[in-house]
């Protein structure tokens, strides 16, 4: 490997002033130039032929015909009028799809907010109340630990405390608090918004908990100290602080919200419709137009969230 | 902050242990219905306790093929997993200087992460569908599919497994100390062996990190393989599969059998890295030197 000077101040700035020790002791044949595209070359291949190259066939095939059969490769706005059919004649009543899109983005806004809270408190607990590193480590893991096992057991795990004979039901109905088993607790958007906030809750602690414990407690120590009181130092110095953390979190929770339709599929009893669930209703249809023209809407919403959030962070600098 | 602890540390204590309840509580819950009494349902209370649903699992008397879709599902996760481990760690030392379409490679990898699965997903199998298509009007007519487990399903596995890999790179090297390397070369090391006796001793506990995160996550994907995978499923697409059908508590028993799995992978990986750490931090600045 042949680092050059610049290189190590690079990889890291400070450590070495002016160092000019830093030569090879003798040239290596290879050029660092092609020394670095060995080394990234493959995953840029993978990324080139398993996520670039399909992205750019959604949007083409986004723009094809088809029949019940197959595909037609010739230009079509076919994906895209099938999937608004109706809606400017239902104006100002909002059609099936813009009802879906709404309750997309309605879920989302709902898991996105309580996942903040929760996120937002556990992690202000480990990095600011829980003083010792140890502990600091082994409630972090303590918090990571079911997120090591698959999304759809966490998600049937809720079945038996929510069914009509659940736990839930019958602890309420032996507590005398109801006659009758609560309905809407399984297969229901609250279902839906309870496991998507038990499955991705996790990928909020985790940044904003990063964020938090590079502050300097001295900034905290200096607000106390200039008579901050508890509230005025959480609103004025912790939480821009942490903003970093909360936006990449933020970015996180949404794009999965966003896309998903495993978990609105399984919790919400395959009746709630959703932005990801009308692609695969349509992929299972075969109308792989339709599909793509979904999955380009999808991604152009998508895309808006994040570049909205983003000009509140430089995402690459926090990373 | 004040000395003593603050009224506050008390509520997000209590807060904090809430939550991982919440955390647990379903969980476990599962975990004890899938030792239901053959009689049992899918809810509280048990029926007795047996390993009936999980021998059931063994059996093959299930719904589904589980043995297969266990091989299939181990076969992809360890092939995910050593790819995944090699292009992070070469992928992560070409990061350490500048080069062209660094930046390009960055955003890729970054879009990756957030672009919805199912869009991921779709185009995989779009891409797939459109290279069958080719090769029938090309080359051969009876030709059935190019996707498959270590193809398309390989691939769709990696782009959710290698942006992880790639970003815990950055966190490696952002506090590895150069001057080991430095020294090294100082020393008269070639660049492989600067690598091979310095680098590569130092970062692998984290590298051991990347592999156990490549392969539970390939494990547990379900969103990315959904579309992708071709004609075969792997365990939780079968897992996925049954929560629509199933009313037997053998669901359960499948979810704590691919849990248990999970947890002895990370479990073997973290008593691996902890000694490694220990041995580290043993031999002080000789880091290596027991690994040659």
């Amino acid at each position: 490997m042949d680092m050059s000077e610049e290189v190590l101040q690079q990889a890291s700035p400070g450590l070495i002033p002016g160092s000019g020790t830093a030569r090879a002791a003798k040239p290596t044949r290879l050029s660092p130039s092609f020394i670095s595209w060995l080394q990234a070359g493959p995953m840029m291949l993978v990324f080139l032929a398993f996520f670039l190259i399909p992205l750019a066939f959604v949007v083409i095939v986004s723009f094809w015909d088809y029949n019940e059969y197959q595909l037609l490769p010739h230009f079509s706005g076919r994906g895209y009028t099938d999937t608004f059919e109706g809606c400017l004649a239902q104006l100002p009543e909002l059609c099936t799809i813009g009802k879906t899109y709404l309750k997309t983005l309605k879920l989302c806004f709902l898991v996105w907010a309580i996942t903040l809270f929760i996120g937002f408190w556990v992690a202000y607990f480990l990095a600011f109340h829980v003083k010792s590193k140890t502990w600091q480590m082994g409630l972090s893991l303590l918090c990571t630990i079911p997120f090591w096992t698959s999304n759809v057991i966490r998600m049937i795990a809720w079945i038996p405390l929510l069914g009509r004979n659940g736990l839930v039901n019958s602890g309420l109905m032996k507590m005398g608090l109801i006659n009758h088993p609560v309905e809407w607790l399984l297969f229901s958007e609250f279902s839906v918004v309870l496991a998507l906030v038990h499955l991705f809750t996790f990928f909020m602690v985790v940044p904003i908990f990063n964020s938090m414990v590079r502050i300097d407690k001295s900034l905290i120590e200096a607000a106390y100290d200039a008579g901050a009181s508890g509230f005025q130092t959480l609103v004025n110095v912790i939480i821009p602080l942490s903003k970093p953390g909360i936006v990449i979190g933020s970015i996180f929770v949404i794009t999965i919200v966003m896309g998903d339709f495993i978990t609105i599929g399984v919790m919400g009893g395959q009746q709630i419709a959703a932005a990801g669930k009308i692609i695969e209703t349509r992929v299972n249809a075969l109308q792989f137009p339709a599909a793509a023209a979904n999955a380009v809407i999808l991604l152009v919403i998508t895309f808006l969230i994040i570049t909205m959030m983003s000009r509140i962070v430089d995402i690459k600098k926090e990373l | 902050m004040t000395e003593g602890r603050p009224r506050s540390f008390y509520v997000l204590a209590i807060f904090f242990a809430a939550y991982v309840l919440f955390l647990y509580g379903p969980m476990i819950a599962i975990y004890v219905l899938s030792f239901q009494g053959p009689q049992g349902g899918l809810t509280f209370p048990m029926n007795g306790v047996s390993t009936f649903w999980i021998a059931k699992l063994f059996q093959g008397t299930g719904i589904v093929d589980l043995g297969a879709a266990f091989r299939r599902s181990l076969l992809l996760g360890v092939i995910v997993m050593i790819v995944t481990v090699v292009l992070s760690v070469a992928a992560g030392m070409a990061f350490r200087r500048k080069f062209r379409a660094q930046s390009i490679l960055f955003y890729s990898a970054i879009a990756s992460l957030i672009v919805p699965s199912i869009i991921t997903s779709l185009g995989i199998s779009l891409e797939f569908r459109i290279i069958d298509d080719l090769i029938k009007a090309h080359w051969n007519e009876n030709f059935e599919t190019s996707m498959g487990l270590l193809t398309s399903g390989l691939g769709a596995h990696l782009t959710w497994t290698l942006p992880f890999g790639l970003l815990i790179m950055f966190a490696i090297f952002n506090r590895f100390d150069p001057r080991l390397e430095e020294a090294a070369r100082d020393l008269g090391a070639t660049p492989w062996q600067t690598f091979r006796h310095v680098v590569l001793p130092i970062i692998l506990p984290s590298v051991i990190g990347i592999g156990l995160f490549g392969f539970t996550l390939s494990w547990d994907e379900l969103a990315r393989s959904s579309q992708a995978i071709g004609a075969v499923n792997t365990l939780p697409l079968d897992l996925q599969g049954l929560t629509t059908t199933v009313t037997n508590p053998d669901i359960y028993a499948l979810g704590t059998v691919i849990s248990a799995v999970s947890f002895t992978v990370i479990t073997l990986a973290l008593g691996t890295i902890h000694v490694l750490n220990k041995r580290q931090a043993a031999k002080g600045s000789d880091a290596g030197k027991g690994l040659v």
